[in-house]
């Protein structure tokens, strides 16, 4: 008898929290769908097949970055470094390629490396030294960004892109479509599949290893998580540290799809990552969020200013709707927090 | 003896307050033992010490016979001694099971590998052996307090606690959640648990409590059996001799005529059917215990929490109060508890603190501010009020605490305001600044101004107070003049429990309080 009383709680308990936890997820799929509709109904360009892989593609680099983020804003931090950190490990994975000619494999070790040195240190500072995470990554952006530059000065004399003239296969890893060479009718490129590979492995970190509880818990409410006898600044160092971790792989994937290390691309990254985020519910006062909520949200912002440009809605406007989006999605969560 | 936990001649300082002074406690495996005093009485500190969340500045404790050193939370939790705080420690965003085990997690395989259905089960064992229906699965956001404190005690349990410390653990409780807890109470108390009980409801002690230590001000004054000893004696133990016993120094008899009355105020569950009147030039003492609702009143009549009936006269004149601007317009003034939160712009100077509620007085055309009248203004209340500053420029965080609290005072009064509501006056400030304070306040009363005081200092009521009004969750227990008012009979109003009044009124009691 017991365990069917437990089983019943169970089922009811199951149930509210699918509904809670699923709300916000509906909420931004929803608005996924509604736009896609939208603009497959208004554009006859918009629902083809090269368009949504466009769309995919576009999707990743932001998504990527939006991945380690969302470990970041939930545990109420911010993380405004992400996109020079970016190009910085761009520049390491160029460097060590392109110049230095070491093999491909180890070129991408040291990008990631980059992004993860950088956010051990974003993670140091904000732990160790007692500085509020947004002054300590946006002091972190300004420096990823001046290196990325200082890179190419000291090695050619002047600050300009590093191109993988040597080794086009680089090139390969991302544009290539492994899916493609097995269905020809989907040449999605690889770098979607890393994308798609990436957020796997970052909802496993997020749902099923300490790492991820330990986000959620200072999220929540970091003093009782310290009381716990948790180790706080050292949970929270290695949670910037797996931010800066994604940071460089998306260095290695920018670097691959433009086949070169652009010193001077990154800056507003950042933004769009926390956006994405922000739109797939995470909070940012921490404490929930979800992979899926941010991976939705990236690409409704891509299939945004996708679907506007086909409209030939100038860049400008884009910006100023997806602006409003942001805006929006946040409010919608709000008022669905205050419903319930 | 068989004590399982003793703690001898325990001293501790806070800058300014001597918290607890050569402090005496002990607690024996299978009794609840109440720890009652006023407010300030070292209770809280006491038992922080002994879970390890504050540091003794000396005395000893020894538990199960032995001497121990407790100097984190970490530690009382390996010795087996666990509290339960006030404020809840848990994370809202977790399950119930993850709370639990929070900093414990059982792994598997790879060692960063999170094992969620082996903390299930081990919650759910727990519960079980608690005779608790709740499932380990279920977010803590989602749970009523009454749940959320079964949860801590989880959790102090899964420690295998042999002290458990509850700080006012029914504050916030209905009475079916009151007994749910003391049943399980009870049980953890029959398996041999040593049980510390601080709460102020003391007709409750009767039936949880075995044995009730009481303290006051920071000393121990005595423990009785709690079966036995009469809820008056407790009383009287807990108010006793004040230390500083001084003159009453009450200004001349206030006006009769009404500058501000309540009528029938209702708030949810923390102002129930509230009606006063105050006083042209007269200090009206709000006593009563924390939690008893005069902040709520105070922050009600003010327009800072929205109302669900009441009617409010200011002059004899109905008056509506839908947010803070209106009781200023009234002329009403609402001197915070924490000043440091809600009274003062901490990094801004003296000067722009005082003309801070009443800017738009010193606006020259197009939003200009006019410097040399706030200057003139600013410098008018230093010398009225005697502020201790080097200078108008002076930033208000580097002041004292007295004077900081004048500095609100100024406030208000350029403000022009005449009903001036202090909440805790004299909270955080020394002896010394404290007696200037009662100065301002019968200097403000002589001048026609008419004061609300809400204060927990038993002695300071009595000492300042014309008439005084005793608050006991949400109602207005009594009401007393200056001349019949004792600390004794503020204590009997300030514990009376509506429904514990008494047992012919009892049952009427319940359930009109049901139906409300």
């Amino acid at each position: 008898m017991a365990t069917r009383e437990a089983s019943a709680t169970t089922r009811l308990s199951a149930r509210t929290l699918f509904r809670s936890e699923a709300a916000q997820k509906l909420l931004a799929f929803g608005a996924l769908i509604v736009i896609f509709i939208f603009f497959s109904v208004v554009s006859p360009f918009f629902l083809t097949r090269d368009n949504v892989i466009g769309i995919l593609l576009a999707t990743a680099v932001n998504g990527i970055l939006a991945l380690g983020v969302t470990f970041v804003i939930i545990t109420a931090g911010i993380d405004l470094s992400v996109g020079t950190v970016m190009t910085l490990s761009a520049m390491t994975t160029a460097v060590a390629i392109a110049v230095w000619g070491l093999p491909i494999p180890l070129g991408i070790l040291v990008g990631l490396l980059t992004g993860g040195v950088a956010g051990l240190v974003n993670g140091l500072v904000i732990s160790r030294m007692k500085i509020p995470p947004f002054v300590a990554t946006l002091g972190m952006m300004m420096m990823a960004r001046g290196l990325a530059l200082v890179i190419p000065a000291a090695l050619f004399g002047s600050v300009k892109p590093v191109y993988f003239t040597d080794t086009p296969v680089f090139n390969q890893i991302t544009m290539g479509s492994v899916i493609g060479s097995v269905i020809p009718a989907l040449p999605v490129p690889n770098a979607v599949l890393i994308l798609f590979g990436a957020a796997l492995i970052a909802s496993f970190i997020l749902t099923k290893t300490i790492l991820g509880r330990y986000a959620v818990a200072i999220g929540s409410n970091e003093e009782a998580t310290r009381l716990s006898g948790v180790n706080v600044a050292n949970w929270k160092t290695a949670i910037y540290a797996l931010c800066g971790l994604f940071s460089g792989l998306a260095g290695v994937v920018i670097a691959s799809r433009l086949n070169s290390a652009q010193p001077g691309l990154g800056a507003g990254y950042e933004l769009d990552a926390i956006a994405a985020v922000v739109i797939g519910g995470t909070s940012l006062s921490g404490g929930e969020g979800t992979i899926l909520g941010t991976l939705i949200g990236a690409f409704l912002m891509s299939t945004l200013t996708n679907g506007l440009r086909i409209l030939g809605v100038p860049q400008e406007w884009q910006m100023v709707v997806t602006g409003a989006i942001v805006i929006l999605a946040v409010y919608l969560d709000i008022l669905r927090r205050r419903a319930r | 003896m068989n004590d399982l936990v003793l703690m001898e001649g325990i001293n501790k300082a806070f800058p300014g307050v001597q918290a607890l002074n050569q402090a005496h406690f002990d607690l024996r495996a299978g009794e609840v033992h109440a720890l009652v005093g006023e407010n300030g009485a070292g209770k809280s500190t006491l038992m922080k010490i002994l879970a390890g969340v504050y540091s003794k500045d000396s005395g000893r404790i020894v538990y199960r016979g032995k001497e121990v050193e407790i100097p984190n939370p970490r530690a009382a939790q390996d010795l087996g001694i666990s509290m339960i705080h006030q404020e809840l420690n848990l994370m809202p965003h977790l399950t119930v099971a993850q709370n639990v085990f929070i900093g414990r997690e059982p792994r598997r395989g790879l060692s960063f590998l999170l094992d969620d259905d082996k903390i299930n089960a081990q919650t759910q064992t727990l519960f079980d052996a608690m005779h608790l229906r709740l499932d380990p699965r279920v977010r803590v956001a989602d749970l009523t307090i009454a749940k959320q404190q079964m949860v801590e005690i989880a959790k102090a349990l899964s420690f295998q606690a042999q002290v458990l410390i509850m700080d006012e653990p029914t504050a916030a409780l209905t009475e079916a959640e009151i007994e749910e807890l003391f049943r399980i109470i009870r049980q953890l108390r029959d398996r041999g648990v040593g049980i510390v009980y601080i709460s102020h409801r003391l007709e409750e002690l009767k039936q949880i409590a075995d044995r009730i230590t009481v303290m006051r001000d920071g000393r121990y004054v005595g423990t009785e059996d709690a079966r036995t000893v009469p809820i008056e004696r407790i009383i009287s133990m807990m108010v006793g001799r004040t230390i500083y016993e001084s003159k009453p120094e009450l200004p001349e008899r206030p006006s009769q005529e009404v500058v501000l009355e309540v009528r029938g105020l209702n708030r949810g569950n923390v102002i129930k059917d509230v009606s006063f009147q105050l006083r042209k030039g007269e200090i009206l003492g709000f006593a009563g215990l924390m939690g008893a609702g005069r902040t709520e009143v105070a922050r009600a009549i003010f327009g800072a929490d929205p109302i669900d009936s009441g009617e409010i006269y200011v002059h004899g004149k109905k008056v509506e109060i839908r947010h803070p601007r209106d009781a200023v317009r009234h002329g009403i003034g609402y001197l915070s508890e924490d000043r440091k939160r809600f009274g003062l712009a901490l990094s801004m100077d003296v000067e722009s603190n005082i003309v801070l509620a009443s800017f738009e007085k010193f606006l020259r055309p197009l939003g200009v501010v006019n410097t040399a009248r706030t200057r003139e203004t600013g410098q008018h209340y230093v010398e009225a009020l005697a502020i201790k500053t080097p200078s108008l420029q002076q930033r208000v965080k580097n002041l004292s605490g007295g004077t900081q609290q004048k500095v609100v005072v100024g406030k208000w009064l350029t403000a022009n305001t005449d009903i001036l509501i202090f909440d805790e006056p004299t909270r955080g400030i020394d002896v010394g600044a404290k007696s200037e304070i009662y100065h301002l306040l019968n200097d403000l009363a002589r001048q026609g101004k008419s004061i609300i005081m809400i204060s927990s200092e038993l002695p300071e009521i009595l000492r300042m107070s014309h008439r005084i009004i005793v608050m006991c969750e949400g109602r207005i227990t009594g009401e007393l003049t200056a001349a019949e008012a004792t600390q004794e009979r503020i204590m009997t109003y300030a514990t009376q429990r509506r429904v514990l009044v008494d047992t012919g009124e009892a049952e009427g009691g319940v359930s009109s309080a049901q139906e409300g």
